[in-house]
């Protein structure tokens, strides 16, 4: 086997469910683990983008300018970018703020439902977008895995493919929801 | 000439069949065992060729043919699958969860819905064109059901059933391009409908999350269509 595969997970606008679902591969974590470099990861104190990735799984959409940083930060640095799960893919429950303007959601969420303390942030929370969107509708997507979460074996399916130098079958990847 | 005693060859799929006139190309297809993807399609009512999803090529036609309302003619050639076919179902499934606010996550309907199941049919892995986000209405107001005009795909099939099966005719659709909805009555809560017997044909007939039970939870929402068939043979043996 030729150099290991440098490999970051990224958690943007969703639960946690995808990274979740990866670690519900159990005892096949292992096989990927000898044929990986994980170079950056929620897990992870990585600060920045590491460079030269070979693959970049992403969960959650982009929501903030923080995600938006993220994710055109990491597909600079990426060969290859995965949309994790129905957040990276459709948006999902995130984006079912879409249909209300900024200015309703931050007064249902900082004055309306405050009990104490009400007053709109103006720093540490990075801003909304307009819109929360899945990740392709901002920059190049490769493979696309649906799903809420997507099932661990089609994960590994996806990840092996990869690993084997093929694509994975688009077929093969479940549905939404 | 007795219309429904000639017969009709011609081809799907360079396979010779033979149909007795006035058959459509759908009902052949089934015949013989080819799935031609459909949607709005549901077997005891009127075909309307709403979708588009069931498209086929004839051999020496430009034009794209719904099968579920297109007559086969003597002689025709069908073409129920190609690239270009798969693209444009691909793309009529995409459009659709563009249109309105699909969350399958967090729907009645996840796991158990039409257009779920032709999106994962089809490989459909991601939505290509922008999706629209409109703000729509959840109309909770009838005792038994619910009808979340987020999911509708405005196949009609509520309308249809409404009317031709129950003869109450509650359901109609209003507007048109992307103001298009199904309405109740003269466009009014479904729960101050004088028309709707509460029969509930048209929550199982629903292909998607629209129309549903009251008090399900989230994948819940098992729909029961069958007795459509047995109601439209009923009928058939009576007339
Ligand atoms: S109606 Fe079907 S496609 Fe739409 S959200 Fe519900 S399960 Fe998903
Ligand atoms: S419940 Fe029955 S009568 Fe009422 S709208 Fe639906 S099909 Fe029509
Ligand atoms: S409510 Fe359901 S049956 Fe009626 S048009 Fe919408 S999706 Fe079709
Ligand atoms: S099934 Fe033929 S147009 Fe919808």
């Amino acid at each position: 086997m030729s150099a290991k595969i440098r490999l970051a997970t990224v958690w943007l606008d969703g639960c946690s469910g995808c990274h979740m679902s990866m670690l519900d591969m159990d005892e096949r974590l292992l096989d990927i683990a000898d044929k990986i470099e994980l170079v950056s990861s929620p897990l992870m104190d990585v600060k920045g983008f590491p460079e030269n990735i070979d693959l970049t799984i992403i969960e959650g959409a982009i929501t903030n300018e923080e995600d938006l940083h993220k994710v055109l930060g990491f597909r600079k640095n990426t060969k290859l970018l995965m949309a994790l799960g129905d957040c990276a893919v459709t948006s999902n429950v995130p984006g079912m703020r879409n249909t209300f303007s900024i200015d309703e959601l931050r007064s249902r969420a900082y004055i309306e439902n405050a009990s104490a303390e009400q007053q709109m942030p103006d720093a540490v929370v990075p801003p909304l977008l307009s819109r929360t969107r899945p990740i392709h509708e901002v920059v190049n997507v490769d493979i696309y895995v649906p799903g809420c979460p997507p099932h661990a074996d089609i994960i590994f399916y996806a990840i092996s493919e990869l690993l084997a130098g093929r694509m994975p079958d688009p077929a093969q990847m479940g549905k939404f929801g | 000439m007795n219309e429904t005693n000639q017969i009709i060859t011609f081809k799907i799929n360079d396979l010779d069949v033979s149909a007795a006139a006035g058959q459509t190309i759908l009902d052949v297809a089934r015949e013989h065992g080819i799935g031609i993807p459909t949607l709005c399609f549901l077997k005891g009512l009127t075909p309307i060729g709403a979708c588009r999803l069931c498209l086929v090529e004839i051999k020496g036609q430009s034009k794209l043919l719904p099968a579920c309302v297109t007559r086969a003619a003597e002689g025709m050639e069908v073409i129920t699958h190609s690239p270009r076919l798969q693209e444009y179902r691909k793309t009529i499934i995409e459009l659709l969860f563009a249109e309105r606010n699909h969350v399958c996550a967090v729907c009645v309907s996840n796991n158990h819905c039409e257009l779920q199941d032709k999106a994962r049919a089809l490989g459909v892995t991601h939505i290509r064109v922008p999706y629209r986000y409109p703000r729509l209405q959840v109309d909770a107001s009838h005792m038994r059901f619910s009808a979340d005009h987020n999911r509708c795909i405005l196949c009609a099939r509520c309308v249809r059933v409404c009317d031709e099966i129950e003869g109450a005719h509650t359901w109609d659709v209003m507007g048109r391009g992307i103001d298009c909805r199904v309405i109740t009555d003269m466009n009014q809560p479904w729960g101050s409908s004088d028309t709707c017997t509460s029969c509930g044909k048209c929550v199982h007939v629903c292909p998607t999350g629209t129309l549903t039970e009251k008090g399900v939870a989230a994948a819940e929402m098992k729909k029961r269509g069958q007795f459509l068939p047995y109601l439209t043979a009923m009928r058939g043996t009576k007339s």
